[in-house]
């Protein structure tokens, strides 16, 4: 079985909590604040003020150049204020605040729960649909789906990858909606080989989620879909990342940075984001909502919802029963690279595949020790780093040591720190020194 | 109470390693052969290894709280594995005032010295180990509490050295349980083999720094046979294995982490070295047995395998 090739570590996958809820549809929230900014790049612009009646789908921020994109209204209602508020980190964002009348969906979103397979659309179109809908990398990163659809000059794309592996532990929305929004996935799988013109797409999924793989293959197998490939991958964490995943599929491994996936002809997509592809493409509907687990060993109730964007990670918690006793950590995501929140009445956005919550003990780190030199960290880094070095560097300021160990290679998994027996919080210091480094090249490039 | 929301950095989780785990393992590893050598060599090595430990775990608890003034870190075991790994170096009817004087070289000089664990070039134990070769060459190379049944009182390796003992007078097997002279924790071969197969197992070490070690041993005795025809005991490549030092240096002294490369590639060219520079003093050199040494020659090429044995970069060829 196939798998990326150095590095990686076998946390446990703690899927167990929340595996076999299906997928509920979340009571629609009294208001909503919806950020402005829930992609990489530059954030969308409001076009909405207060006092305006909007509807669900409705376009409410619109995309500031070609590297970001669109925001719609989750729900339907009046905007009472476009306002800075503070984010699930406590960082103060652009946001309109919307109160809830009814659920009016605009006009020419289709919402009937019938399958539409056929497509005569051109690769162009379905990628400025793709665009107008707002679609993001749903796994977490949330880069604009259309900028990784349109393939620069001269470059091309030879193969889709669907990332199904979800390797991050304790969540289980992709998992869900594989099993239970298979076939518009693999319609959504469809859309987007037609719109990068590849005639091979490969759904990434470790081989913790055999019923998963087998659901698939069985709906692949029915002919409808012509050049999907199952594949099931062996389960080790980071798989997901889009380098590891890649190199697990093709064997190809992509060059450092800057270089993108697409130099080896591959382009890279989350399996919720497939869905979203389909439902934008076939239903018109934009992207409002999304599949969001909320799981903890310590919670009364785990479940996966679907959530429309801009309902207070509050909500989530309250329903799966309250936070348990003593000191928490709720996080954005999973536990190996999910963000700690400090606001619960903060929006959950379009990246958010899950909040997990840890309580007590399991919230703390461990104390610190002497690094003892046992390179466990260089073995278990996925991308050929040597994070005992890099931290050093980083804690003594010596950027130019950071910078020629390749420091900005970084993708930030958390291996290294997992896996030190002395608790070092190495990847801490190597994202410090990932950033300035990174500001040190800018600043050399601008001298010239 | 209300709830404290705690907010760090990811990784939020962390694995089931610990240092004090790490050490724990190489201590459990160790004990099958010191059950052979007191079953061996009588109960003097359990009183040797007493006086070995306590020393070390004393030095380090006194030399941290007292010297460097700070937080106590016996705790993370390391200083019970060095004085296992000095007594297992030491010959059994040594005087307990000598391993004590070795306790505080390795623990004083080879280990706090540098800033304590992690930081040390050398390995602790063998730096008490070749102090006292050094200080004590008579009471540290004195076998005659060894076996009852043994040739004379010295070390097979020394035998050989002086051409006293022949092919047909040694017995593998013997060897391989423990019966022969030498320190006390380097006779039990079948029992050390065991521990450092529990030390893959937990991954504590990995296979390449023994492999190498051991291959290299090995390869050597092959070479020297073929240009002599293989008759003699010192061309043997089971028989250099087996005796003296070899498993105890290969799989518990060599892989001792702060002064071993970090990269497999850089472990067996660190082998390869310890290897070579065994054989070298063996064959050709003034001593019986040359593990130690060899191992603290190549302790002192670490930071220099490090620096050119890098992890390969991700997507580069």
């Amino acid at each position: 079985m196939k798998t990326f090739p150095i590095g990686g570590i076998h946390p446990s996958d703690n899927k167990q909590w929340s595996k076999d809820k299906a997928i509920e549809v979340l009571e629609l929230p009294d208001s909503v604040a919806v950020p402005m900014i829930q992609h990489i790049g530059a954030p969308a612009t409001p076009i909405v003020k207060k006092g305006d009646k909007v509807l669900t789908g409705q376009l409410i921020g619109e995309a500031t150049g070609f590297v970001s994109a669109n925001i719609h209204s989750p729900i339907s209602g009046t905007v009472t204020a476009v306002d800075m508020l503070p984010n699930g980190q406590g960082q103060r964002r652009m946001m309109v605040v919307i109160k809830r009348e009814g659920d009016e969906w605009v006009e020419t979103i289709d919402r009937s729960t019938e399958l539409k397979r056929a497509c005569t659309l051109e690769p162009k179109e379905i990628i400025a649909k793709v665009k107008e809908a707002g679609i993001v990398g749903m796994g977490g990163a949330q880069f604009p789906t259309h900028v990784k659809l349109s393939i620069p000059e001269g470059q091309k794309a030879n193969i889709l990858i669907i990332n199904g592996v979800e390797c991050e532990p304790y969540l289980t929305s992709d998992y869900r909606t594989m099993l239970e929004r298979g076939e518009m996935m693999l319609v959504g799988v469809s859309l987007l080989m037609r719109a990068i013109s590849v005639d091979r797409a490969v759904i990434g999924v470790e081989n913790n989620k055999p019923d998963a793989i087998a659901h698939l293959r069985k709906l692949v197998a029915d002919g409808a879909y012509r050049g999907i490939e199952v594949m099931p991958l062996k389960t080790r964490y980071p798989q997901g990342g889009e380098k590891q995943l890649i190199a697990a599929v093709t064997g190809r491994q992509v060059p450092p940075p800057p270089a993108l996936p697409i130099s080896v002809g591959a382009v890279v997509c989350n399996a919720s984001t497939a869905v979203a592809v389909y439902e934008a493409v076939q239903k018109n509907k934009p992207l409002i909502e999304r599949v969001v687990t909320i799981t903890g060993k310590h919670l009364k109730e785990t479940h996966n919802y679907l959530t429309r964007f801009g309902t207070p990670y509050s909500t989530l918690i309250e329903r799966a029963g309250g936070l348990p006793e003593g000191d928490v950590k709720i996080l954005n995501g999973g536990p190996m690279m999910g963000r700690a929140l400090v606001n619960l009445s903060a929006p959950i956005m379009k990246g958010c595949s899950g909040v997990t919550v840890y309580s007590d003990g399991d919230a703390l780190r461990g104390v610190e020790q002497a690094c003892i030199k046992c390179g466990k960290c260089v073995n278990a880094c996925p991308i050929g780093l040597e994070p005992y070095l890099l931290a050093r560097a980083s804690k003594l300021q010596k950027w130019d040591v950071a910078e020629e160990h390749n420091a900005t290679d970084c993708i930030e998994c958390g291996c290294c720190s997992y896996t030190c027996p002395s608790y070092l919080p190495l990847l801490d210091y190597i994202r410090i020194a990932k950033q300035t480094v990174m500001a040190n090249i800018r600043a050399r490039a601008n001298k010239k | 109470m209300a709830n404290r929301i705690i907010a760090a950095p990811s990784p939020h989780i962390h694995g089931a390693e610990s240092t004090r785990r790490i050490m724990g393992d190489v201590v459990l590893a160790l004990l099958p052969a010191l059950l052979v050598s007191a079953y061996v060599l009588g109960w003097r090595v359990l009183f040797v290894t007493a006086v070995s430990v306590v020393a070390c775990v004393a030095f380090e608890y006194l030399i941290a709280r007292f010297l460097l003034k700070r937080r106590s870190t016996i705790g993370d075991l390391s200083a019970v594995v060095t004085g296992l790994l000095l007594a297992f170096n030491l010959p059994t009817g040594i005087p307990w005032w000598i391993v004590v004087i070795g306790a505080l070289v390795a623990i004083g000089i080879g280990k706090m010295t540098f800033g304590g664990l992690g930081c040390n070039p050398f390995n602790p134990a063998l730096t008490g180990r070749i102090f006292l070769l050094i200080a004590y060459p008579v009471q540290m190379t004195d076998w005659t509490t060894g076996v009852p049944d043994a040739l004379t009182g010295s070390t097979i390796l020394a035998d050989v050295k002086a051409g006293l003992t022949s092919v047909s007078e040694v017995d593998f097997v013997a060897m391989l349980g423990g019966h022969m002279n030498g320190s006390m924790g380097e006779i039990g071969s079948f029992a050390l083999i065991l521990g450092g197969l529990y030390l893959l197992w937990r991954r504590v070490i990995s296979w390449h720094i023994p492999v190498a070690v051991l291959g290299t041993m090995a390869l050597f005795a092959l070479f020297l046979a073929i240009g002599d025809g293989g008759a003699a005991l010192w061309q043997m490549p089971l028989f250099h294995i087996l005796a003296g030092g070899a498993l105890l240096g290969a799989i518990y002294m060599a892989t001792d982490y702060s002064t071993s490369p970090m990269t497999h590639c850089g472990m067996l060219i660190y082998g390869v070295g310890i290897g070579l520079l065994t054989m070298i003093i063996r064959v050709w050199g003034a001593y019986p047995e040359g593990m130690s040494f060899a191992i603290f020659i190549m302790n002192a090429a670490t930071p220099l395998i490090n620096k050119y044995c890098r992890p390969k970069r991700f997507g580069t060829k």
